[in-house]
This record gives structure tokens, C-alpha cells and sequence, in this order.
């Protein structure tokens, strides 16, 4: 690992400007991705800015998006912390049961859900989450729609002196995730989010392209009927999709399908 | 930079790079040998230890990130004279062969069956697949870890 400058700020704008007064910075947040690269010298920043103790990151709250509840997460929630919420278990068990697919134990005892969400990794589980969840990005100024958050493989809205704050989680009606996990990593090879809204279902699909996506068509198909069935006629073209020696982008593109159809048919179950 | 933090017990203030890792510290500021490096990228739990009670892997941390924190490695689990019980259960059950890889997972398993009440074959798997061991086939990997979360349970019970 190459040398840095180490800094730990105790609040939002103290992050900020030392961003803004070091020569190539980097956030870090659970290091789960970042150290690891940084190690392998992907990653080489001059400062690191530890974003742990920043209180305005923190915490799981209730909340009114809009006239519907909604559940805030802070960015610094470790991955365990999520699953073992009690407010996420009984409002959101979704998000707990994604929470628990990351990675390992060890993983979602120090890995943090901004920190997840900001990396964009292409197999991460939480992008799908956040689109099928109708999620809203919060920032120290910006609130970004995960529909326009996800932009490209690592790439995100997010500027690169943007603290990622906490993300908004819509209820939905029902949902659920389903993952076909790498057996060695445990990263999706492909991942799918269904939830159903009173305005109407969405997909969230990770693992799949170069980075998580909303499978529009397969939510026109399930709006008009809410059955696995409905799906079997429905495209899902490979183009752009991920090839690589776990997976090819056919077998991703059907992949998606497969595990829609298996989340539509658990949420029918439990009606 | 100073970092300050507990381990096993004793409190040490260290002046170390900010790009030294957490377990180069135990290992080769403090001499604490029992937590291993094994493939050095996260992936195999060789280095698992506990950082304010929760099992995390040493080499994916930076020893600046544990200010103040409280650390627990294998050495401060049990003593050659009093072996944890988790540490008795990999020793009766023979949940080890080359032990490389034995106390990161013994670490992890501590964590592991703290979290629940019972636990099956399966969810012991599930709960240590971030640990690899290459010669065991962990059939008594899974036999350690479900007799020293009994031990565990059965001693919880008498205190």
C-alpha cells in the first residue's frame, strides 16, 4: 500500500473541506472495498478522510416520504446493523434480508451501506434495493432518485466531494431478493428485487450489467399481471450485459428472468 | 500517528504509517503471532479477530481506523492452561489439521454463536463461509463449532 495522509473529521464539514484542500482525497467509510484495492495499488489516494465519525451519518429512523412511511439509513450502517434492526425487520425486512446476503460475517460486521451504495460495484446487492425500493440519495445538499443515481460500472451521481449521507427507503406493499451468488465471493452474479407498491411493481436488477438497473419491462409485464407466467414472453436482451468467467451475458439475461419469476412466486406464496 | 487502543486487556498508545494494517500491528509491534495472514486479500479469515466484540478481518483494517477501540485476538481468547471452550470444542472434535487457518475461525465462531440460540449444520456453514480451510473439509469444523456453542450455552447457563 502506497503511503497517505490519515485524517478523521468529526463532522460533515470538516470532511468537506479537507476534501477540498487535499491533492487527490479519497472517503472512507468500512474500507471493505477501498482498503483491499488500495492494498492491490488499484486504488492510491493522497489522504484518506475517515468518515466514521460523523455523526450526521448515523442511525436508523422512521419517516414520512411524501405521505408514505419511509425508513432513513445512515450511510455509516454496517451491513449487520441493517439486518438486525428490529424498525428494518418490521418494516423493511427486504432491506435485512439483503443486508444479510452480503458477503460474509466478517464483511457486514465493519462494510457500511453508503459505502456500498457510493462504490457502485457492478455485483453489489444494495444497488438493486435502492431501485426497487424507490429510494432517495441524500447528500450534505442534493437529494438524488435512485433512478438517476446509478450511472455506469463504478460510476455514480455523485460528485467526487459529495458525502453520501443516507439513503430513503419507500415501504413497499411486499417484496423480496433473490441472488444467484458467486459460491466463492458471494457477490451476485445476478440479483433481483421485486416490490410491489400501491402505484405499481418495480425490478431492481444487479449482477447483471456494469452496474444495477431497473428491468422496466419485466414490471410492464407484472403490472399487467402479477404471475411468473407473464414473464415468459418478455425479452431480456444481453446487450452491454457483464461476460465474464463466471457467467456469460446470456446466461445473465436469463438469469434475471429466472429469478424474477422466483421472487413473483415467493410474493404470490405469501399473499 | 498515535493510535491508542486495549488489547486483550492492556491498553497500548503506538506510533505507526496510516498505511500500516491493523494486523501487521498485532503481529509486529506487539508480537502477537497467533492471528494469521493467510491470502492477505479478505478473502480467508485467517486474521480474524474482534474489534469492540465483533469479528472482522485484521488485514482489511487500517490500525488508525481502531482508535480507542477494544481488540480481542486469539491470544486473549484462552490460555494453554484454560482453553476456551470453542478452542476445547476444535481440539476434541479435531476441528484442525495443519491449524493454520484455526484461529481466525475459532474467532469467528465465537461471534457466530453469539448471535443466535441454536444453530444447525447448515447455518454454521452459512456463518463461516467467510473462514477457508484447506484440509479438514470442514466436516469438523461444523462438529467444533456445534459443540463449543453447546459448551458456550451450557456454561452461560450455570453463571
Amino acid at each position: 500500500m502506497y503511503s497517505f495522509d490519515y485524517h478523521c473529521p468529526v463532522d460533515l464539514a470538516a470532511a468537506r473541506s479537507l476534501y477540498a484542500e487535499a491533492e487527490d482525497p479519497m472517503y472512507l467509510s468500512g474500507g471493505m472495498t477501498l482498503i483491499p484495492s488500495m492494498k492491490q495499488r488499484l486504488a492510491a489516494p493522497s489522504d484518506l478522510i475517515d468518515l466514521s465519525g460523523l455523526q450526521e451519518l448515523q442511525g436508523i429512523e422512521l419517516i414520512d416520504s411524501q405521505g408514505r412511511t419511509g425508513i432513513r439509513v445512515g450511510a455509516l450502517s454496517r451491513h449487520n446493523e441493517v439486518a438486525g434492526n428490529a424498525l428494518v425487520l418490521s418494516q423493511l425486512p427486504v432491506l435485512a434480508q439483503v443486508a444479510s446476503s452480503i458477503g460474509d460475517n466478517q464483511v457486514r460486521n465493519r462494510g457500511t451501506l453508503g459505502g456500498s451504495v457510493a462504490n457502485s460495484d457492478p455485483a453489489a446487492d444494495l444497488p438493486a434495493a435502492l431501485l426497487g425500493l424507490q429510494a432517495v440519495i441524500n447528500t450534505q445538499d442534493r437529494q438524488i432518485p435512485a433512478d438517476e443515481f446509478f450511472h455506469d460500472l463504478f460510476e455514480t451521481a455523485l460528485a467526487a466531494d459529495d458525502v453520501l449521507v443516507s439513503v430513503d427507503f419507500a415501504v413497499p406493499l411486499r417484496a423480496t431478493y433473490q441472488k444467484f451468488r458467486n459460491p466463492a465471493s458471494g457477490y451476485a452474479v445476478v440479483g433481483v428485487l421485486v416490490a410491489e407498491y400501491a402505484s405499481g411493481c418495480r425490478v431492481g436488477v444487479t449482477g447483471a450489467g456494469p452496474c444495477a438497473f431497473r428491468a422496466c419491462a419485466l414490471e410492464d409485464a407484472l403490472n399487467h399481471s402479477f404471475v411468473p407466467e407473464v414473464l415468459n414472453d418478455v425479452e431480456v436482451p444481453d446487450a452491454g450485459f457483464n461476460s465474464d468467467l463466471h457467467a456469460s451475458s446470456e446466461y445473465r439475461a436469463h438469469l434475471v428472468k429466472v429469478l424474477a419469476k422466483r421472487a413473483v412466486n415467493e410474493l404470490n406464496q405469501q399473499r | 500517528m498515535n493510535v491508542s487502543l486495549r488489547v486483550n486487556g492492556e491498553s497500548y498508545t503506538l506510533d505507526v504509517a496510516p498505511n500500516t494494517l491493523l494486523v501487521s500491528v498485532l503481529r509486529e509491534h506487539l508480537g502477537l503471532t497467533g492471528t494469521h495472514v493467510g491470502c492477505d486479500t479478505s478473502q480467508c479469515g485467517a486474521c480474524t479477530i474482534h474489534v469492540d466484540g465483533r469479528a472482522v478481518k485484521s488485514c482489511a483494517i487500517l490500525a488508525v481506523q481502531v482508535q480507542d477501540a477494544e481488540v480481542l485476538t486469539i491470544e486473549g481468547l484462552g490460555s494453554v492452561d484454560e482453553l476456551h471452550p470453542m478452542q476445547q470444542a476444535f481440539r476434541d472434535c479435531h476441528g484442525l489439521q495443519c491449524g493454520f487457518c484455526t484461529p481466525g475461525m475459532i474467532m469467528q465462531a465465537v461471534d457466530l454463536v453469539s448471535q443466535a440460540e441454536t444453530f444447525d449444520a447448515d447455518a454454521i456453514r452459512q456463518g463461516m463461509e467467510g473462514n477457508l480451510c484447506r484440509c479438514t473439509g470442514y466436516q469438523n469444523i461444523v462438529a467444533a463449532v456445534t459443540e463449543g456453542a453447546a459448551a458456550l450455552k451450557a456454561k452461560s447457563g450455570e453463571t
